[in-house]
C-alpha cells in the first residue's frame, strides 16, 4: 500500500501520530504531517486504516499499489 | 455594495422562482429581493432546486448578491481548497454580527479564532479531559429524569450542549455559575438569524428585538460572574478559567461576552441537533437502536472474565463502530449547517466559469450529501454505507462534507464525535426511549440561517432494568 497525506489541507491535529507513529511524524514549523514512510509494511495496514479513518481532516488516505 | 453586472455571471445558469418576491405575503423589508423570500421558508427546496435545474453549478439571487452555489465533488473541491484571501467566510455571514457583536469577530479572523481554538482547547491531548467533562455534564442532567418520564430534545441537548461547550472551552468554573437561563438566551440569540439580515441585520423585526434582548441579558449574566470573581479576588493559577484571563487584561462584560458566545456558536446548536436527530433516527430504526445498545452493553458491561466496565470517558474516544455509523448517518441526512458561503474577494475560476469578486459562493452540505451517484439509496437512513469496504464517507470526500472540507474542514469534529459517542454511551445504557408523538412530526424549523428542531419534539424514557 502506499499512504498518501495532503498537506494542504493538514490541519495538524496529530491524530494519526497516536495511531502510527512510525508511518506518520510532524512538521513542527509547517504544523502538518510529515510522512515517515510512504510505503508501509502490509502488518501495519490495521493501524494506518485507522489513521485514515479518523484523520479529523480527512488529509489522508491509502492508495494500493 | 454594488450590485454585479448580469453579464459576468451569463455562463452560470439561473434557477427559476416559484415564489414571486413581490407577492403580498413577502414583507415589505425584502420585496424585490429575488430569492431571499424563499430561502426564509424553504431554504432546502431551494438549494436542491439550484442542482436539479443547473448541475454542479448554479446560481440564486439574494437582494443585490447573486449566489453561486456549487455542489457535486469537483465543484465543490475547488470550493474547500480555495485559499482564504480569495474566497472569505466572515464577510459572508452577516447575520452573525449582531450576535458576536460589534468589534468582536473580525478582531481575529475566523481562521486565527480557530487556531486559537484548536492550540488551547481541542488539542489532542486535552481530550481525554473533555471526556470526563462530557460524562459528567450529562449524568448531571439525568440525575433528576427519575424512573420514567418525558423530555423535549431541543430543551434537553440545547441546555447539555451549553454547559459541555462552556466548561470544555472556557472553563469548570465558569460553567459551575450558569443555568437554564444562559442556554434560554443562547436560544434565542440561534434563533435570531433569519436571511432578512441578507438586506439589513439591524431590521425592526421581532426575532431581531429578541436576539439583541437576548444577548444584552447574556452581558448581565456575566457582568455578574465578573462581579463575583472580582469580589472573591484571585485564585491560585490552577483554579482560573479563561474568564479571570480576560478579567485581568480589563476586558469589558460586552466584549467577553462577545468572545464566549462566538467560541460556543459552531460547537452549540451544531451538536445539539445532531444529537437530537441522532435520537430520532434510532427511535425510528429499532432495529438499528437494538444494534447498537447491544454494542454498548457489550463495551461497557463487566467483561465475562471478570474485568470491570470501561469508562465512557475513556471508550468515547475509542472506536464505536456502529454508534459511529449511525452518527455518520445521521450528520449526511441531517447536517447542522445546510450552506457554507463565502465572499469572492479576487476574481476566481471554477470549472472554467469567472466568478468576479462581489459574489457569494457556496456549497450546500445537505445537498452534497444527498447526491445520489454517490450515496445510493440517498435519502434512505443506512449506517452500512459506513462499514467496510463501502465507506462512503472517505470515498466521497468532496461530497460527504457534514463538517465541511479541505483546511476548513469542522476543527471541533473529534471533540463533536466524542461527545456524541459520550451521550450515547451514557444515555442508552441507563434508558430506553420511545417517540412521545408521530414520527413524521420531528422535523426542522427552517425559517432561520440557525436551523433547529420543530418543538415540541418529545421522546418518552423510562430507566432501564439490569
Amino acid at each position: 500500500m502506499k499512504v498518501i497525506a495532503d498537506t494542504s489541507i493538514c490541519q495538524g491535529h496529530q491524530l494519526c501520530q497516536g495511531e502510527a507513529p512510525d508511518v506518520f511524524g510532524f512538521d513542527e514549523a509547517a504544523d502538518v504531517v510529515a510522512l515517515l514512510e510512504e510505503h508501509p509494511d502490509e502488518t501495519r495496514r490495521a493501524a494506518v486504516t485507522t489513521a485514515v479513518r479518523y484523520c479529523p481532516a480527512f488529509a489522508l488516505s491509502i492508495e494500493e499499489d | 455594495m454594488t450590485a454585479i453586472p448580469q453579464d459576468l455571471l451569463a455562463g452560470v445558469p439561473q434557477v427559476s422562482t416559484i415564489l414571486d418576491d413581490r407577492s403580498s405575503e413577502v414583507p415589505d423589508l425584502i420585496r424585490g429581493t429575488g430569492h431571499l423570500p424563499e430561502m426564509r421558508v424553504d431554504p432546502i427546496g431551494l438549494f436542491t432546486r439550484v442542482r436539479t435545474e443547473c448541475g454542479d453549478v448554479g446560481r440564486f439571487r439574494l437582494a443585490d448578491k447573486d449566489v453561486v452555489l456549487v455542489t457535486g465533488a469537483e465543484a465543490n473541491e475547488a470550493f474547500f481548497r480555495a485559499p482564504d484571501e480569495v474566497l472569505d467566510q466572515a464577510a459572508a455571514y452577516p447575520f452573525m454580527t449582531p450576535i458576536f457583536g460589534k468589534g468582536v469577530v473580525f478582531d481575529a479572523s475566523p481562521e486565527e479564532r480557530q487556531q486559537m481554538l484548536k492550540n488551547q482547547a481541542l488539542r489532542g491531548d486535552m481530550m481525554r479531559g473533555h471526556a470526563q467533562t462530557i460524562e459528567a455534564e450529562i449524568r448531571r442532567m439525568v440525575a433528576d429524569w427519575g424512573d420514567e418520564g418525558e423530555v423535549d430534545l431541543l430543551d434537553f441537548f440545547a441546555e447539555l450542549t451549553i454547559y459541555t461547550t462552556s466548561a470544555c472551552l472556557i472553563g469548570k468554573p465558569f460553567r459551575e455559575e450558569l443555568d437554564g437561563r444562559f442556554a434560554h438566551h443562547y436560544h434565542e440569540l440561534e434563533r435570531g438569524t433569519d436571511a432578512i439580515a441578507y438586506v439589513d441585520p439591524y431590521a425592526d423585526i421581532e426575532s431581531f428585538q429578541l436576539r439583541d434582548a437576548a444577548r444584552l441579558k447574556l452581558v448581565e449574566l456575566v457582568q455578574g460572574i465578573i462581579d463575583r470573581r472580582r469580589e472573591r479576588g484571585t485564585v491560585p493559577r490552577d483554579e482560573r478559567d479563561l474568564l479571570d484571563v480576560l478579567i485581568s487584561i480589563d476586558m469589558s462584560a460586552d466584549y467577553i461576552t462577545g468572545i464566549f458566545i462566538s467560541m460556543m456558536f459552531a460547537g452549540h446548536h451544531t451538536s445539539s441537533g445532531t444529537a437530537s436527530w441522532a435520537m430520532i433516527e434510532l427511535l425510528r430504526h429499532p432495529d438499528v437502536m437494538a444494534d447498537v445498545v447491544a454494542e454498548l452493553d457489550a463495551l461497557y458491561g463487566t467483561g465475562a472474565d471478570g474485568t470491570g466496565p470501561v469508562e465512557v470517558s475513556f471508550q468515547a474516544l475509542r472506536s464505536i463502530p456502529v454508534l459511529e455509523s449511525v452518527l455518520k448517518e445521521t450528520l449526511r441526512l441531517h447536517p447542522p449547517l445546510i450552506i457554507l458561503m463565502r465572499l469572492v474577494q479576487e476574481e476566481f475560476e471554477l470549472l472554467g466559469q469567472r466568478i468576479p469578486p462581489g459574489t457569494l459562493i457556496a456549497a450546500s452540505p445537505r445537498v452534497s450529501n444527498r447526491i445520489e451517484e454517490d450515496f445510493p439509496g440517498a435519502d434512505t437512513f443506512d449506517p452500512g454505507r459506513y462499514i467496510d469496504p463501502r465507506q462512503e464517507d472517505l470515498q466521497n470526500r468532496w461530497t460527504w462534507i457534514p463538517f465541511g472540507a479541505g483546511k476548513h474542514r469542522c476543527v471541533g469534529n473529534a471533540f463533536a464525535m466524542m461527545q456524541m459517542k459520550a451521550i450515547f454511551s451514557v444515555t442508552l445504557r441507563d434508558f430506553e426511549f420511545e417517540m412521545a408523538q408521530p414520527s413524521e412530526s420531528y422535523r426542522d424549523d427552517c425559517s432561520k440561517m440557525v436551523i433547529q428542531l420543530e418543538q415540541p419534539c418529545l421522546v418518552r424514557y423510562r430507566r432501564r432494568s439490569r
